[in-house]
């Protein structure tokens, strides 16, 4: 692998990362390595260290211990370097309410020392993405949710960095405009080849977008790999059978003694059953259940998905929480 | 022109000095309301207090003491004191607009010196309507228009130094009500001084706090340009009055932006 420039091949290689608030540890050691070209998606609940990872690699915040090479460049030594290759979309669209949207992209090139004819050519370009129309010399203000954050994105991109963070980027969005975020970061991956390191706590974007993907979870990574390599380290079926809370326990116990079954774990009232070929295994599932008077409600057999790989990591669905937190 | 070649490269300090000032400059112009009050109380004030105390002041010194020039720097302090942005930054620092150009390569420094050469050119123009009220009241300058100039510009350098209270106050505690009662300081610097009457008028705690008030070396300094001609040490004094709180007040921002800008916090 050629270097990319300064010290690393990576276009993102953290090394034992640590940040410690006080007594807490919100990121605890972790290390990975992103590649030229790559869209990495770092999975994770609310609080899991994911917003305090990029915090870090952004240059924002120091880290306690550890270091990142982004583009070659330590986030420790050289936070200047990294600044000048990296794009950030934050969680909050970070914009000026008072700034019209063409003012606010104009201001990010100055900043990144564009001229003025680079900073016009930028612009024109930036407002297909935006996709606003005229309202770009309008007030920020006056923008929607869906508006501010295509902006946000588009200011992440005035300078066109070669690493682009986005810290959530669809969070809060319609169906429409997450498609268009994610349309967005495919042109931007495979058109122009840019490194895309993305946090979310969506198992769908992560799954359609990311060519691997990181799973944390308190503050450390769980699980690393392409989608598909972590739901094939699970099993290759999953049977879910959903029973009364009291009779989980047994009923994980019945299954696990049947051939095929790789493992069986209990999430509420689910017991969900990794097996190598969920077709033929079903029925002795059900007929065991049966046997032992085990109610069964409902059983379903599906291919796994991230969120069995993030059971399977951190012992909690990630699916249910975002959907608790939504009902809040 | 195709965007292939365009990268993100070091600007130089003026850059981005320049690129900070432009946006605050083109936000103060956006918030009327911000300056608004600053502009009409000085003038309701040195109307109001010529009115009422011209008579009874002027009656108790010798012949040829003018409290209408007297009055005129007490104004341009009113109109310049505690003018800035630091309401704004409070919002940037809450919409999280702060972080997103600390994510860029711009000089730290200039976050908040950009926000004073904006806020020295609004106190500079702030300081006009004043001065213009005062010709039309009859106010002349001994010192002429060159003396006219320095008033202003005395004017605007006191206003910029006293800037870095409110932006410490902003970067330190993120908190609007904080700054909004930054106001407070403006109260014994304004008023526990010569605002009304000469110092040999002041009698008691009162004089001798206004000994050790900068505001009274300040408008000495700006008297004088009015009705005593060139006075260098006059003058002199009251530059040191504001390099002193200059000093103060830019020492307490950018420690306070050396800790809003910390990535160790």
């Amino acid at each position: 692998m050629q270097l990319v420039s300064g010290q690393s091949a990576w276009a993102i290689e953290a090394t034992n990362l640590v940040r410690r608030f006080g007594e807490n540890y919100a990121v605890n050691g972790i290390d990975l390595r992103v590649a030229p070209g790559e869209i990495y998606g770092f999975l994770g609940p609310n609080g899991a260290g994911k917003s305090t990872t990029v915090r870090m690699l952004t240059t924002l915040l120091a880290p306690t211990s550890g270091d990142a090479l982004i583009m070659g460049h330590s986030i420790v030594t050289k936070p200047d370097m990294v600044r000048f290759h990296i794009g950030v979309a934050l969680q909050d669209a970070a914009l000026d309410p008072k700034q019209t949207g063409r003012e606010l992209l104009d201001m990010q090139g100055r900043l990144y020392g564009l001229n003025t004819l680079e900073r016009k050519t930028r612009v024109e370009e930036l407002l297909q993405l935006v996709d606003i129309d005229s309202a770009i010399d309008d007030r920020i203000s006056t923008y929607s949710g869906g508006m501010k954050r295509r902006l946000d994105l588009a200011a992440a991109l005035v300078h066109q960095p070669q690493v682009l963070f986005l810290d959530e980027p669809t969070t809060g969005l319609d169906p429409v405009s997450r498609a268009k975020v994610w349309k967005e970061v495919r042109h931007l991956n495979e058109d122009l080849g840019m490194t895309i390191f993305l946090t979310t706590q969506y198992l769908e974007e992560a799954d359609e977008l990311a060519h691997r993907v990181g799973i944390i979870a308190k503050g450390s990574l769980a699980v690393e790999g392409t989608p598909t390599e972590l739901k094939k380290a699970i099993g290759s079926d999953v049977v879910v059978a959903r029973i009364p809370t009291t009779e989980t326990s047994r009923a994980a116990q019945i299954v696990n003694n049947i051939s095929g079954v790789q493992s069986v774990e209990v999430q509420d009232d689910e017991v969900i059953i990794s097996i190598g070929n969920g077709a033929r295994g079903i029925s002795p599932i059900a007929v065991a259940l049966s046997d032992a008077n085990v109610p069964v409600l409902e059983i379903t057999l599906r291919t796994p998905t991230l969120d069995d790989v993030f059971l399977h990591a951190t012992g909690n669905r990630l699916q249910e929480r975002n959907e608790a937190k939504v009902a809040q | 022109m195709t965007s292939q070649n365009i990268t993100a490269r070091k600007s130089g300090f003026f850059h981005d000095l320049g690129t900070v000032a432009l946006r605050a400059l083109r936000l103060t112009a956006r918030d009327p309301e911000a300056i608004g009050p600053a502009l009409i109380i000085p003038l309701f004030f040195l109307v109001v207090n010529i009115g009422s105390l011209q008579s009874f002041v002027e009656g108790r010194f010798p012949t040829g003491f003018d409290f209408k020039a007297f009055q005129l720097p007490v104004a341009v302090v009113f109109a310049v004191t505690g003018v800035s942005r630091a309401g704004s930054l409070v919002t940037d620092i809450q919409d999280g607009y702060l972080d997103r150009l600390l994510l860029t390569p711009v000089r730290r420094a200039t976050l908040l010196l950009g926000l004073m050469v904006a806020d020295f050119t609004v106190v500079c123009i702030m300081t006009i309507p004043v001065v213009l009220l005062g010709l039309v009241l009859g106010i002349t300058y001994e010192t002429g228009i060159l003396g006219m100039m320095l008033f202003v510009l005395i004017g605007g350098l006191w206003g910029l130094a006293f800037t870095g209270f409110p932006y410490a106050i902003a970067l330190k505690t993120g908190n609007p009500t904080a700054v909004n009662n930054a106001f407070l300081l403006f109260f014994p610097f304004a008023f526990l001084t010569t605002a009304y009457v000469p110092k040999q008028a002041l009698t008691g705690w009162l004089s001798t706090i206004a000994t050790y008030n900068p505001t009274t070396y300040l408008l000495d300094a700006l008297r004088s340009l009015i009705s005593g001609g060139w006075n260098i040490t006059l003058l002199a004094k009251g530059f040191c009055a504001i390099a002193i709180i200059g000093g103060v007040s830019f020492s307490l921002a950018f420690a306070a932006l050396r800790g809003r800008v910390s990535r160790n916090s």
